[in-house]
Order: C-alpha cells, then structure tokens, then sequence
C-alpha cells in the first residue's frame, strides 16, 4: 500500500528538505480534500444554476444529462445545490476547528506551563463542559439564541474546545518536564515565550492530526444540526441540510438524498485517511 | 566440538528509513570455550549489543544478519527458523538486559516472571521451579530469599532487581548467558555486590557468558577475555591482563588512557587572596510537598548543606543516585526553591525563586544539564539555540548575533557548519558541546554542571574534561561539578563535598580521596571504584558493618 517516494535520492543538493515518506492513501486522500477546497471556493462559478432555482417540473427526478445528480424536492438541481453546499459545510467547520484548535491548545500550553491553581481550576470548568452532551448543548444554544452563521461558529467551537484543551495539556505536561524546558526557565523565559518557541514545536504535528480529526467531528456535528433543522436556513443548505430536505426521497431512491451522503462520507474520510497518512519525514540524515 | 560459540565472518545490516542498506558489523569472528567469560568493550555505536543479541539468533527491528555464521554448541542459530531459535533461547542462551527495572512486569509478583522460562520450555514441574528459583536467589545473595519472590519488581532495589534477573535468565541452565551493561545503570557501592554475586554463580556453574560494557574497570573484574570493538569490527582480542597491561592496538591504548583523566593541575602556591567567595550556600533545606510552619518540606531531600566556592576554582559534589545532589543544583539555580537556607552570589543574596531573581543575577548563573538529548530543544537549530541567550541577556541581534554564534561554536570546539544543523543531527559529545556553548553565550560567572560527562563514553567525556578546564583557564569560569564519578571528579575539582541521604557528609581535597578520608562513607564510596586490576574485585574488603549503615537497599 505504501509508495516510497525517496525524494532525497532525487534531490541530492538540498535533502534536508524532501526527506519525506508519502504513502498512496494520503495522497489521493489530500487531492479529495484539496478538491473540495476548490469547489467551496469556486462554487458560484461552476454551478450550472442558481442554487435557489425550480429548474424542473418534476421533483427527485432521476440521474440524467441535463441534472447529472438529479433534482431534489423542490425540483432543483442538486449539483448546484451540493457544489454551494459545499461552501457552509467546509467554511463554517473550518472557522469553528480553527477557533477551537487556538483556545484550546492556547490554554492547555498556559496551563501546563504554569500548573497549580490555575490549571486545576480550566481543567475542572472545561471537564464541566465536556460532561454535557454535544448535541443537546448546541441545540439549546441555537434555539436559545437563534441560528445564524457566526453563531453556528461560535456554538461549534464552544463545543470541541475541551476536548482540544485537554489534548494539547496532556501533550504539553510531557513536554513541561524536559531538560530544555527547565533551561528556558532557569534562563528567566515569560510564559509566551515558553509555550510559543519551546513547547509549540514539540507538540505540533499530534495537534495537528487531532485539528483533523475534529474537523470530521464537527462535519459530522454541523450536518446533524442541519439535518435537526438548527443548521445553515433555507434556501441555503449545506451538506447535512439537504439530506434532510430530501428525506422524504429515501423510499423512491433518489439521488438527491444519496449524494449528499456521499459528499459528507468522502470529505470526512478524506480527512480521516490524510491524518493517519500523514507525510513521514526520513531520519536517515547521513546521505552521502 | 571444542567451542561453545563459534562465530565466524558475521556481518550484520541496518536499514534506514530511507531504504538505505548501512553494514554496522563487518565481519566479525571469535569464540567462546565452555566456562568462559568474555567481555564485549567499545564506545557506544560499536556494535558491542549487535553482537551479543546475534549469539540469540536475534537483530534489532530492521537489522538483519547479512552473512556469517554463529554456531552454538555445535549447532547454528543464526539460519534456524524463529520458532526453533525461540526454543533454544532460555534454555542454551539467555540474556540480563541493561535495565532490569525496565524488563521486569510491574503488575506480575517476581516470583512469577522468574519461572515463566521453565513454563514456556516445559521444563520442570511448576514447585521444583519454585525451589531451584529460590536456590539461585541465595546464591546470587539475595536479601530473604524465600519470600523475596512474592514482591512486587518494585518493593525491591535495582541492584537486588538486576540480580533477580540473573536469576530469570539462570533458571533454564543456559550454557551461554549475554550481560548487557547489567552495572551501568547501578551506583559503584551495589556494583559490587551485584558483581560479585555474578562472579560467584558463573564461576560455580561452569557457565561461559558474554558480558558487553563501555566500562574497563568492570570488564576486568569478571571477564576471561577482552574483545574490543569500533565501528563494527573487532580492533583486539586477548586475554584480560595482556589488553589491560600489555595493549597492542592504538585504539586499546586509547581507551586505557581516557579512563584514568589527568589530575586537575592546580596552580601552587598562589597566595590565598581574602576576596569574598563567589558562590555561598547556607543551611539549605530542600524539597518537595507542602512546607510546614517550621520551614520543612513534607520530603525531605537536602537537609543543612552548606559551603562556599571561590572564584576560578571548582567545587565538586559526589554521592550516589538519590542523595539529593542533583536536587542541590536545582535549589542553588532557583528551579526548585529551597525552604530554608540563603544563596549568596558575590556576596549578595539571590531570591530562593528564579522568577523573582534579577535578569543579570540569572546571567552570572547558568545550569547544564546531563543528557543533552533533552537539554536541547529537537525542533530548533543549533543557531536557534545559542541564539536565544544572547538576545535575552545581552539584546543581541542580526550580524553580530551571528558573528558570536560562530565565536561559541569555535569556543567549544564544533565546526560552524553546524548551526544550521538540528540536535539530533548531531553525536552526544557534539550536543554536550552545544549545551556548554549555551551556557557560555550568557557569559556565566558560575556554571551548574549535573553530571554532564556521566552520559557519555569514556573518550567523549575525557575531550569534554579538557574543554572545561581550557575554557576555565581563558574565561576565568567557576564550576559546581555534580557528578557519582570519582575520577572525573578528580580530574577538575579543587574541593569536593561528599553527600549522602540530602547531607553534607564531608568536605576535602581530591588528593587524599581514597587514602585517609575522614568519613568512613567516604572511604566506603572511593574504595568501591572499580580499578583497572582483575584482582580487585577479590582482594576488596570493605567494613560490612559501615556497608550495613550506608545501605538504603
């Protein structure tokens, strides 16, 4: 399964920076990704129609030329719809994964590095947090403050940032006890400097595997609430909206419900494949 | 058949991460008798394990045995397929690795993973294992040898660990047993008796063993033969007193020299000036847990120790692992504050927390560490590291930062090619170095050195000795030189402290070390230095009533 690319036998002069194993899963995993990131960006302009048009007369209408995923409920074009779709799904996980992955492994560092009371006490708030459910805290924030894009954002990030605080702590704790951490401090180091230039690199590539992995969680997060109705409003609709929307085409098998679970599927597994896969870079240094 | 082990032309292989094929043994040929001892020496990276582990039949994870022989008695391990080999081993052949601690099971009671070797070979009915268990037990001279099995591995000492797994590896009657650098990891007083206790059992059941170590002085108390080893092949072969006495290769001769290091040489008869001294320690208590109104720490693990440390000279603290010397450096750099009891620097008292010390004080005190492995940050490059100093203590940036990087690197010794380099890119001398050029780029008045030649090989180290003294003599540096290694300590010190348990037992020179010490745990300390003499071992008598009194075994 494994290709070995041994780019430094290519690249003699300069091996120090293609010493790198890539693997075939990851590859074509990041190309799907990448792929994705395309379309979200560029949707508007490849979309053959609007999103919110009644281009047929006929609703959950079969795969054909015209509609190549078919239509959905309404008689709209569910290519357009999926490639638009796509927008909210990637757009607003990204935002809430960013803004979670930043407060929690900003705070697990700060909590690690100074300890004591300050970390007892993060650490019991967030575990509070951890303890309610996902699902019913979102629902009961959207429906106490209404939903909205930022909202949405905020709500998710709300969510996963225990999980990530609790991450990067446990990482950073190991870190904290190593030799050149103690020099940084015997040296008179601030806490920014501590958790910037002495701990960040230690612990950023597990931090970024788990930024992947809680990216898919909050897909998977963003498509229920849609699918609950809480998630991105109509006409709007990102990946977990429109299977909803076209539930009621399950029992006649329509695409218009199928293709959006894949669309789903293939992104979180991309992800979750990429993470696993994950460029490897060569030790072997003494290349003649 | 007149060898127990026979191994001929063997060659070992490596492959990288990179699919590149590295030979680290090349064609290697020795033998055992039956009943013999013979030691594997060579620096780390010789290959000495290699070796050892291929009397198994066994490589490492991507090793691979790549031509050659190895035949045990009589019959070759090295082509037998894994599950024939796997019934040889414990049986013929059986291995004591270097850290017991490390290879016992903390959740199994030991008396189990003793006789796991005769459960697996079908050897014996479960209760005669039992008593032939406890039967090696007494002889390796266990403490309570018929309940010590029911311990857990860690209700025991390492020194009683690393027994009891002689005794694992004694229980199948193997005919060959592998050492590997079971002492290093042990303090030089239960290396003496683990040594013994290994003599002893080897010595009675006519058992040929190989025993891999960097350490001379150990070898030459139990081994028949040396063999000596670099970069994968063997540079001599003979027996102990002729390697010891009579060396033939430059290499051996190498080695013999860097394991005696020059005496300091002390400047005579300069007149004592009356300045004040540069570093004072007073009364300090120290350690860990909550401090009670009296000042005392829940655990306490420095009580009272004091003394003083004058400018250009060096102050040496020796004493075994757990009596708190290492902790001493930490209190003293202010990582961990003491809970009673003053640091003076100059004269002027610092702050027993670092976070309240003034940058200039933190300056003049600069601490180095022992494994430079973890001292230096894997995900930066060496500029980045000696950088960091001197922009924090002396605002340091752009091309005259550069210039003084490439001044620390020539201080210490290192081609400048290497700041673009990352640590693990580098050898454990070359990153003792770094440590050192840090330490230096703050322009300390005082370095902290805990244990920073312990982790290296006796040449290695020996070089890092000549570069501290050379730097002494050109920057007028002090040093507080914490180290369990006697003869280093010798090496560089002008005065050393003895500790034991958290206190200060005595202060004297390093001259009379050995002969007229005062304490009787000083000269139980010095006198258990293995010396290069196979007779050493056997001719040592040390009082057991203060043996008794200094064991916290």
């Amino acid at each position: 399964m494994t290709m070995f690319l041994s780019l430094s036998n290519t690249q003699k002069a300069r091996p120090r920076r293609f010493g790198y194993r890539i693997s075939v899963v990851g590859a074509v995993s990041f190309l799907i990704i990448a792929a994705w990131t395309l379309v979200a960006i560029f949707a508007p302009y490849i979309a053959p129609h609007p999103v919110g048009d009644i281009v047929d007369f006929d609703f959950f209408g079969p795969v054909s030329a015209q509609f190549p995923l078919g239509t959905d409920y309404l008689g709209r074009d569910m290519l357009s719809r999926i490639l638009l779709g796509a927008r909210y799904t990637v757009g607003i996980s990204l935002a809430a994964v960013c803004v979670a992955c930043f407060c929690g492994v900003t705070l697990g560092m700060t909590a690690a590095v100074i300890g004591g009371w300050f970390d007892r006490g993060l650490s019991r708030m967030l575990d509070a947090l951890t303890s309610i459910p996902s699902k019913i805290l979102a629902l009961v924030i959207v429906a106490a403050v209404g939903t909205s894009i930022p909202i949405l954002i905020v709500t998710l990030a709300i969510i996963y940032t225990p999980g990530c605080y609790r991450f990067a702590r446990a990482l950073a704790v190991n870190i904290n006890t190593m030799d050149y951490v103690t020099v940084a401090r015997a040296r008179g180091e601030g806490i920014g400097y501590l958790i910037r230039s002495e701990i960040l690199p230690g612990i950023i590539g597990p931090v970024l595997a788990d930024f992947g992995l809680r990216f898919v969680f909050i897909v998977l997060l963003l498509s229920s609430m849609s699918f609950l109705g809480l998630g991105v409003q109509p006409p709007f609709a990102d990946w977990g909206a429109l299977v909803k929307e076209n539930i009621g085409g399950l029992s006649f098998a329509a695409p218009a419900v199928i293709f959006p679970s894949i669309a789903i599927a293939t992104l979180t597994i991309s992800v979750n494949l990429l993470i696993d896969n994950l460029p490897q870079k060569i030790r072997d240094r003494s290349e003649q | 058949m007149s060898n127990l082990v026979e191994v001929r032309n063997l060659r070992v292989d490596a492959k990288t991460d990179s699919g590149r094929t590295v030979e680290i043994i090349r064609d290697v040929s020795f033998d055992i008798a039956e009943g013999e001892i013979v030691a594997l020496i060579g620096e780390s990276g010789s290959g000495k394990t290699t070796i050892a582990l291929t009397l198994m039949g066994y490589t490492r994870p991507g090793c691979r045995i790549a031509g050659g022989k190895v035949t045990l008695s009589g019959r070759e391990i090295s082509n037998l397929p894994e599950h024939k080999r796997a019934r040889r081993r414990g049986t013929e052949v059986s291995y004591v690795p270097q850290s017991a601690a490390a290879s016992f099971n903390p959740a199994h009671k030991i008396m189990d993973q003793v006789v796991e070797v005769t459960k697996i070979h079908r050897l014996m009915p479960i209760d005669e294992a039992r008593r032939k268990a406890v039967e090696l037990f007494k002889a390796l001279a266990l403490p309570e040898p018929d309940t010590i099995g029911d311990r857990y591995p860690h209700q025991v000492s390492g020194g009683q660990l690393q027994r009891l797994s002689a005794a694992m590896a004694l229980i199948g009657d193997p005919k060959l047993v592998i050492f590997d650098e079971p002492t290093t990891a042990l303090d030089v007083t239960t290396q003496i008796e683990v040594l013994r206790a290994f003599k002893s059992v080897m010595k009675k059941g006519a058992i040929a063993g190989v025993y891999v170590s960097h350490d001379l002085a150990v070898v030459a108390q139990i081994a028949d033969r040396i063999i000596v080893l670099k970069n994968g092949e063997i540079q001599e072969v003979g027996r102990t007193q002729d390697i010891l006495h009579r060396p033939q290769h430059p290499y051996t001769r190498e080695l013999l020299e860097a394991f005696e290091p020059a005496p300091h040489g002390r400047v005579v008869d300069r007149p004592v000036e009356p300045e004040k001294p540069l570093l004072v320690v007073k009364d300090i208590v120290a350690g860990y847990g909550r401090v009670d109104e009296t000042g005392n720490p829940s655990v306490k693990v420095i009580n009272k120790v004091s003394f003083e440390l004058h400018r250009g000279k060096n102050l040496g603290i020796i004493g075994e692992s757990g009596c708190g010397k290492s902790t001493l450096a930490r209190v003293i750099a202010g990582i961990l504050p003491a809970a009673q009891g003053d640091v003076l620097l100059e004269g002027k008292p610092l702050d027993r927390d670092l976070r309240r010390r003034s940058r200039n004080e933190l300056r003049d005190l600069q601490i180095v560490f022992q494994s430079a492995d973890t001292a230096l940050n894997p995900a930066k490059s060496i500029a980045d590291i000696l950088a960091r100093p001197l922009a924090f203590y002396h605002g340091m940036s752009g091309q005259r930062r550069d210039a003084r990087i490439d001044q620390l690197l020539d201080m210490v010794h290192l081609p400048r090619s290497l700041r673009h380099r990352r640590p693990t890119e580098l050898s454990g001398g070359q990153k003792q170095r770094i440590n050192l050029a840090r330490a230096l780029a703050a322009d300390a008045k005082l370095i902290l050195c805990d244990e920073i030649t312990s982790a290296l090989d006796t040449v290695v180290a020996a070089a890092i000795l000549e570069l501290l003294k050379e730097l002494q003599r050109e920057h007028s540096l002090s040093y507080l030189f914490i180290s369990h290694d006697l003869s280093t300590v010798r090496a560089i010190c002008d005065e050393v402290v003895v500790m034991y348990a958290g206190e200060k037992i005595e202060q004297l020179s390093p001259d009379i070390m050995g002969s007229e010490a005062g304490h009787p745990y000083s000269r139980l300390l010095f006198s258990s230095v293995p010396k290069l003499d196979t007779g050493w071992l056997d001719g040592l008598e040390q009082d057991p009533h203060v043996l008794q009194a200094y064991s916290r075994r």
